[in-house]
């Protein structure tokens, strides 16, 4: 139970960092949920992350997972107010000047440049990822046919991913 | 919030419409609950369909604006979008009830997977399915950073920033918010306000 605050601490930082999405907070989770606070290992980390991923809702509710291994059920609860609570006061609290700052020209200026800045935070929480996840010829393959499916067609990612896991079932387990 | 319950169900087109009163703070939590519960494989569109299109609670000017705002600022688009609807239909209860909604489903689903896999999750064929798993996802991943790149970049030197961001974060190792603020400014004073923005300003 003693894990409570140090969850608090964790999740409300990885809470603002979270620009254009949850990912860009992944590197930062890896280091302190792994490294720093050995509540899990890495590869627990990115199978609760790939996991989320065919959850319904926010895709970031594997962060209940890791609250729930450290401190119980208050756990998962704080990590999901933590984790939710800064952002959602935030965006509470500037919606109604961001509206009103339509004409000021800077705004566009911050929206472009944050653009790229964030496809970057995801793009490096993916390598972050891959460091775990891609191990080898196999796996490489299957996220560059998940990638080039999603590219080219239009397929639910959720189903994709649901595949995925059959696909690894037959091919990496072993005999 | 005085004049909510004054006007009837009637939505204008105006951008910044009058508010669509008699929505209640049950009503917002239980249609975030159910946009929780179902939208597999990404929220946004699941948001669009049900808060415009079936509820008409929004128009898609404003949804499209409050996209915007969402994802300027930290915090998952899902939530930041439940906030925004939230507290334009119901002040700050409505904020509260639709972010409660939105996280729960998922958030319970989470909660029971988690306790599983804590105890399973070492099984042979439960590591074999999770590794293609985990490999999906980082092709996931990749794929939204293609279509991100594609439909909200507004200049090719735009490339060197997410190079300069991915550089700092996995090499330099300088961790997020040294990232985020250093290369942020960067991006932003290199499109500072210039006069054709006004003609071609798409966020």
């Amino acid at each position: 139970m003693n894990e409570i605050p140090a969850l608090i601490r964790v999740f409300s930082y990885l809470s603002i960092l979270t620009v254009g999405g949850g990912m860009a907070a992944f590197p930062e989770m890896k280091i302190l949920t792994v490294d720093v606070h050995k509540w899990m290992t890495f590869q627990q980390l990115i199978h609760m992350y790939s996991v989320g991923q065919m959850a319904p809702g926010p895709n970031m509710m594997m962060i209940v997972s890791i609250g729930q291994w450290a401190g119980g059920t208050l756990g998962a609860i704080a990590v999901l107010v933590a984790f939710f609570g800064p952002t959602a006061i935030l965006a509470f609290a500037v919606a109604k000047g961001w509206r009103k700052l339509e004409k000021w020209p800077w705004r566009t200026s911050i929206q472009r440049g944050l653009a790229p800045v964030s496809i970057g935070l995801l793009l490096a929480g993916c390598f972050t990822m891959a460091k775990g996840a891609i191990s080898g010829l196999e796996t490489g393959a299957l996220a560059v046919a998940v990638l080039l499916t999603l590219l080219q067609y239009k397929v639910n990612p959720a189903l994709l991913v649901l595949g995925s896991a059959v696909v690894g079932l037959f091919t990496f387990l072993p005999k | 919030m005085s004049e909510m319950s004054a006007k009837p169900a009637l939505q204008t087109a105006g951008p910044a419409s009058v508010v669509p009163s008699g929505v209640s703070i049950l009503q917002i939590f239980l249609e975030f609950l159910i946009i929780g519960a179902t939208s597999f494989g990404g929220v946004v569109p699941y948001l669009r369909g049900s808060l415009v299109t079936k509820r008409k609670w929004i128009n898609d000017k404003e949804f499209v604006e409050m996209l915007s705002i969402s994802q300027s600022l930290p915090g998952l688009n899902a939530t930041n979008m439940a906030v925004l609807v939230g507290e334009k239909l119901c002040g700050w209860m409505g904020a509260i009830a639709g972010l409660l909604g939105i996280c729960l489903p998922g958030g319970l689903l989470m909660f029971a997977v988690g306790i599983f896999y804590h105890h399973h999750g070492d099984h042979a064929w439960i590591t074999a399915a999770l590794k293609g798993v985990a490999a999906a996802a980082v092709g996931l991943l990749l794929s939204t950073v293609v279509s991100l790149s594609k439909k909200s970049l507004s200049s090719k030197f735009d490339f060197v920033f997410i190079a300069l961001t991915v550089i700092c974060v996995n090499r330099l190792h300088l961790g997020v918010p040294r990232t985020l603020v250093a290369v942020g400014i960067l991006a932003i004073l290199f499109h500072y306000p210039r006069k054709e923005q006004k003609a071609s300003a798409t966020p």
